[in-house]
């Protein structure tokens, strides 16, 4: 688990160098992702070792995103004043982003032939 | 033995409280989600923000001192974005046997998302720097923050509008796609994944497999998207 670990920090820090380095437009994580996709294609062997601690991490991402969600405390003023505003420009672009991509992807399967398997 | 009040003292100035807290609210929150058969509304994410949040509130804890604690959790959201490298290898048969409208559904979800929030944010009179904080919200967390960040909006109210774009997500994609008669699981994994990040990839998961796939690639390929796409957006528009 532990050298597992280290490969993903090592990645994310090189995604961080290589963004700052070049003046990247791109997160280091996300960097460090394409990287890291990079090296599996190169050595699928690698994917059977990363696997579990991947997985281990992947399987309790919601708890990742807890401590950014508690900030809310620090906008409850803004969410009082314009929440209502707030919730109807997330829910309605969430609700057209999802119709939009389910239909854009089922109507551009059936034009290029990769019908569902 | 030591007066309560000495021992908070100390606990207060320490990460361990809430670090523990943070965890202990999270296993909480899941065990109610269970409880409920999983159902979105009872997310876990939300259920836990309440807690702490609740809890801060109580105690008269700023979020400052809360995050020296929490921020050990909030760091493994960089390794996890890198780890999201093995379900997209995992599944790459997949993404090239449908490279064509993964793309487009990618570019036109993406893209929706965006103008969508901008427009709706816009009508009902948001301010300027709200409408910052929006626009990268389908983006997920560690992404939307940084683009948050560099566009000039407040990554902490982003954090929070990525984590309610994400429940809602969550709470909407099945009900709405059996509306739009869309049975195509990777359609349906896809655009969720695009829509509503981690936490939307995590309700696909639930529902079935194949669509969680396509939830965490479009999850994937939209942080890369959003990171071009989002700044784009807003030199056109501002």
């Amino acid at each position: 688990m532990i050298p597992d670990l280290t490969m993903l920090l090592l990645f994310q820090l090189s995604g961080e160098v290589l963004a700052r380095a070049l003046g990247l437009p791109l997160p280091g994580p996300v960097i460090g992702m394409g990287l890291l996709l990079g090296l599996l294609l190169a050595r699928p062997a690698m994917a059977d070792r990363l696997r579990d601690t991947a997985s281990g991490l992947l399987g309790h991402l919601s708890l990742l995103f807890v401590p950014a969600g508690v900030g809310i405390v620090g906008h409850l003023g803004l969410l009082e004043q314009a929440g209502g505003a707030i919730l109807l420009a997330l829910a309605g672009s969430t609700i057209v982003a999802i119709a939009t991509g389910a239909a854009v992807f089922v109507a551009v399967a059936r034009l290029a032939g990769t019908p569902d398997a | 033995m030591r007066e309560f009040s000495e021992i908070w003292s100390y606990l207060a100035q320490e990460p361990l409280l809430w670090l523990t807290a943070t965890l202990a609210a999270y296993v909480a929150a899941d065990a109610i989600f269970r409880a409920t058969g999983k159902r979105p509304l009872a997310n876990p994410v939300l259920i836990a923000v309440a807690l702490l949040a609740l809890l801060l509130g109580i105690t008269g804890t700023p979020y400052g001192t809360y995050f020296e604690g929490a921020k050990f959790v909030h760091f493994m959201l960089g390794p996890a974005t890198v780890a999201l490298a093995l379900p997209l290898h995992a599944n790459r048969a997949l993404v090239r046997q449908s490279a064509l409208p993964l793309l487009a559904a990618l570019l036109a979800g993406s893209l929706s998302a965006v103008l969508a929030a901008l427009g709706i944010g816009w009508a009902l009179g948001l301010d300027h720097a709200t409408l910052l904080s929006l626009a990268p919200k389908s983006a997920t967390a560690p992404v939307a923050l940084g683009i948050s960040e560099n566009i000039g909006g407040s990554p902490t109210l982003t954090a929070v509008l990525v984590i309610l774009t994400g429940i809602i997500g969550a709470i909407v994609a099945t009900p709405l796609l059996n509306l739009l008669r869309i049975r195509d699981w990777r359609a349906r994994g896809l655009a969720v994944g695009v829509a509503a990040h981690g936490i939307g990839t995590a309700r696909a998961f639930q529902v079935n497999q194949t669509a969680g796939a396509f939830a965490g690639i479009g999850m994937g390929l939209n942080a890369l998207l959003s990171a071009i796409l989002v700044p784009l957006v807003i030199g056109v528009m501002f």
